[in-house]
């Protein structure tokens, strides 16, 4: 048994988290967070250069051929640094939807420009306030033309291409809805910026008149490929949650440790010591799910939705544990603009309802345990 | 990343696996499978006898405490076949609960400081279950501070003689024999003055007391000891070294691994799956399957950390720090679980009784035995300074008795 990452996963890990210590300091999240920039394009471009936008892209179509166990360990790293760039967005919903739904021709216009970093991609799927439902989905498609408003729409202001989520169809069931890939420079698309928890990675309301589109997948199946995208990216967004859970705790753990108040390191305090073991006991708990996940998602195994949710479930608490109470060691001065402690607290907020809230998980964690247990 | 054996371990599975199914003791199979917490007995059988009977039967096959030497009762296995043998061992591990002390701590402490010709003549029945050892460390003035512990020894000739009280001995009243923590010099600071043992319990001067606890049963005992002489054949390690000893003891203690806490989810998941409310099954009540996602997600979340410490002992590496969250997450677990399942139940809840409560009172049970499972083997709250200390690296505790001889600490509060 080896319920762990190769050797050579772990290296490539700390290559990672090298390359993006020195190019991806608090400082450059901080550039894109006071909107001095929408991203972070010179990361971005050096990210395509070590081949991590396309470390799960067979080689074929431009990518690494590595696989997704690889992409976990990047995505860790991601999540630990704060990159601001729309990884999540184009590696995660994008380049899945593509390599589980994208017709051949697809495939090879849209898998090399995202792994060469010369396109940035994303999901146009919630219609406002409300959680993953095919009911939830007004956005019309009449033939190959959409019309309707998509919001939240992650890095949908700076995207090249959209998948979208669209009905085409009133029967009341999942095969009324049908996915479509959108090239944002054909026209039809109106994208507005929005203001949101976390700044450092954008979000957009994007308004679809006439827009023309292309079909994605077999019309009808596109709830299934919905789902299907959504759980994979459940499982790489919880190692981004994991590697900023961790990071959070150490941030917290290193202040306890310089920090003196009544003579002694704060650290030395039982009521710190427990609230720092705590947030280890939620990293550890959420890392060991997610290693599960990731068995699941690189295996294509039959309990990847159920691992799936139990990673976003488990992933979402660690990491807002690990950031609310990283401020709470730093007392006043993590309330400050100035530490850091803030860009993990937005972070963790925003990834928490990313694909979905927590209660959307736990619902649907239950449901698929439910469905195992029956069978 | 993978969960499959190797060729060496999957012969060793597939091994374990033929001799449980022709040996085991299949007619408490079920019992043992629906055993919770605060209900391990066996009706129409003594489970002091049965346990007996299924060790004595593993030891003649070559199958009791794996990892010891062969000459000392054990297997001379490896820690991987170790775990592989627990995890086919299954519902009938749940029998081995009276050996946990003397096989997890007792014999190791034996192995590492008894001499050669004591290690032949006590390990060996150890191993197979012929004798039951407990270990007598706490004390009323000493439980989580065990090195405040103030039964004395005192040297006449060749002998020690012990006086004071032991208390939360596991077992006891069923031991043979049993290693003991105690004060040979009071006059140094606290963890420098003491010194380790083993002894026969049936000594006399031994006198044990089982403790009725707030759920109504025993299984912890006060020891008392009036004049009981033990050889200094039977020290432990050097005088006043007795601390270092303990230490032994309870890392060995963490170094067993892949047995699984209990955490109470599957028996709630069983539970909500098959309780009609009102509006219909529990499992699918909006109120329930939040509660229920959480508490499954600690449950897979320890499952899947005691997979990664299997997969360091496979590749033959020391399993990493992240193992020591197991009992404190299941200990409040398991609480928190039983609390709700009573009220699930709502005012019948209250009741308790086999015959009336649901699931046979089995969470009724596990609800008063459970305020113990965060107490015994170390308090959560040491549990949380362990994992601060030892994992994170932050400062130990300010320990203001540390350089002060043992007779001049305070030991009384509010003056």
């Amino acid at each position: 048994m080896n319920f762990d990452f190769s050797d050579e996963q772990k290296q490539l890990r700390d290559e990672a988290r090298k390359f993006l210590a020195e190019k991806c300091p608090p400082k450059a999240v901080r550039a894109v967070l006071d909107g001095n920039a929408p991203y972070d394009r010179e990361l971005w471009k050096g990210l395509a250069g070590m081949g991590f936008l396309g470390v799960a892209v067979p080689e074929a179509y431009g990518g690494a051929g590595a696989g997704h166990l690889e992409l976990c360990v990047i995505a860790e790293e991601m999540g630990r640094a704060l990159a601001p760039v729309p990884f999540s967005s184009t590696v995660y919903l994008a380049a899945e939807a593509l390599l589980i739904a994208g017709s051949e021709a697809q495939k090879q216009k849209w898998l090399p420009l995202i792994a060469g970093g010369y396109a940035i991609g994303t999901l146009a799927l919630f219609e406002g306030k409300g959680n993953p439902s095919p009911e939830g989905i007004k956005l019309l498609a009449s033939g190959n033309s959409l019309s309707g408003v998509k919001k939240p729409v992650p890095d949908g202001a700076i995207a090249d291409f959209v998948i979208v989520a669209a009905r085409t169809g009133s029967t009341g069931r999942d095969s009324d809805i049908s996915l479509f890939l959108v090239d944002m420079k054909a026209g039809g698309v109106e994208a507005k910026t929005l203001t949101n928890v976390d700044p450092s990675r954008g979000q957009a309301e994007l308004i679809f008149r006439n827009c023309k589109a292309e079909p994605l997948g077999a019309a009808t199946e596109g709830w299934s490929l919905v789902s299907q995208v959504l759980d994979r990216a459940a499982v790489l967004l919880a190692f981004e949650q994991v590697g900023g859970a961790d990071r959070a705790l150490e941030m917290g753990r290193d202040y306890a440790l310089d920090r003196i108040a009544f003579g002694r390191p704060i650290g030395s305090f039982q009521a710190v010591k427990h609230m720092l073991a705590d947030m280890y006991v939620s990293a550890t708990l959420a890392r060991s799910n997610c290693y599960y996940g990731a068995w699941a998602l690189s295996t294509n195994a039959s309990e990847l939705p159920e691992a799936a949710a139990a990673a976003r479930i488990s992933a979402t608490q660690a990491f807002q544990h690990c950031a609310k109470n990283n401020i709470q060691v730093h007392g006043g001065m993590g309330f400050t603009w100035e530490f850091d402690c803030h860009l993990y607290y937005r972070r963790a907020n925003a990834t928490a309802l990313s694909l979905g809230s927590l209660s959307y998980w736990e619902d649907a964690l239950i449901d698929r345990m439910r469905k195992r247990n029956a069978a | 990343m993978n969960f499959d054996d190797t060729p060496q371990e999957a012969a060793f599975r597939s091994q374990a696996k033929a001799w449980i199914a022709a040996n085991a003791p299949k007619q408490y199979e079920e019992e043992l499978k629906k055993s919770s917490l605060g209900r391990t007995e066996l009706k129409g059988a003594n489970i002091l006898e049965a346990a007996k009977a299924w060790q004595k039967r593993k030891a003649e096959a070559g199958w009791a405490c794996l990892h010891w030497p062969k000459e000392y009762g054990g297997r001379g296995a490896t820690p991987m076949e170790r775990v592989i043998w627990q995890q086919e061992e299954g519902p009938f591990g749940k029998l081995s609960y009276v050996f946990i002390i003397g096989h997890g701590m007792c014999g190791p402490t034996m192995m590492a400081f008894a001499s050669e010709d004591h290690k032949r003549r006590y390990l060996p029945p150890l191993a197979s279950g012929e004798n039951i050892w407990c270990q007598l460390f706490s004390e009323p003035a000493g439980g989580s501070d065990v090195a405040g512990l103030r039964t004395r020894a005192e040297k006449h000739g060749d002998d020690w003689v012990i006086n004071g009280q032991k208390i939360w001995t596991s077992g006891a009243h069923y031991s043979d024999y049993g290693i003991l923590l105690t004060r040979t010099d009071p006059t140094v600071p606290k963890h420098k003055g003491l010194t380790m043992f083993f002894l026969d319990m049936k000594s006399p001067g031994v006198e044990i007391k089982p403790i009725k606890q707030a759920n109504g049963q025993s299984d912890f005992n006060e020891v008392y000891f009036t004049d009981v002489k033990i050889p200094d054949t039977q020290r432990l390690g050097a005088v006043n070294d007795g601390w270092n000893v303990s230490l032994t003891t309870l890392m060995n203690e963490r170094m067993s691994i892949g047995a699984g806490v209990a955490t109470g989810f599957p028996e709630l998941f069983e539970f909500c799956s098959n309780l009609m409310l009102e509006d219909g099954l529990a499992i699918d009540d909006r109120n329930v399957r939040p509660k229920l996602a959480n508490w499954a997600v600690r449950a897979s979340g320890l499952k899947y950390t005691s997979m990664r410490a299997i997969s360091a002992l496979s590749k033959g590496e020391r399993p990493g720090p992240e193992n020591s969250i197991g009992k404190l997450v299941a200990g409040s677990m398991i609480q928190d679980i039983a609390a709700f399942a009573l009220d699930l139940q709502g005012a019948a809840g209250v009741l308790s009784g086999p015959e009336d409560a649901e699931a046979n009172g089995k969470f009724q049970a596990m609800l008063l035995r459970a305020p113990g499972t965060r107490v015994e083997g170390g308090t959560d709250e040491i549990m949380r300074n362990i994992i601060a200390e030892r994992v994170l690296g932050l400062p130990g505790d300010i320990r203001v008795d540390k350089d002060v001889p043992f007779n001049k600490i305070p030991t009384k509060g509010r003056g």
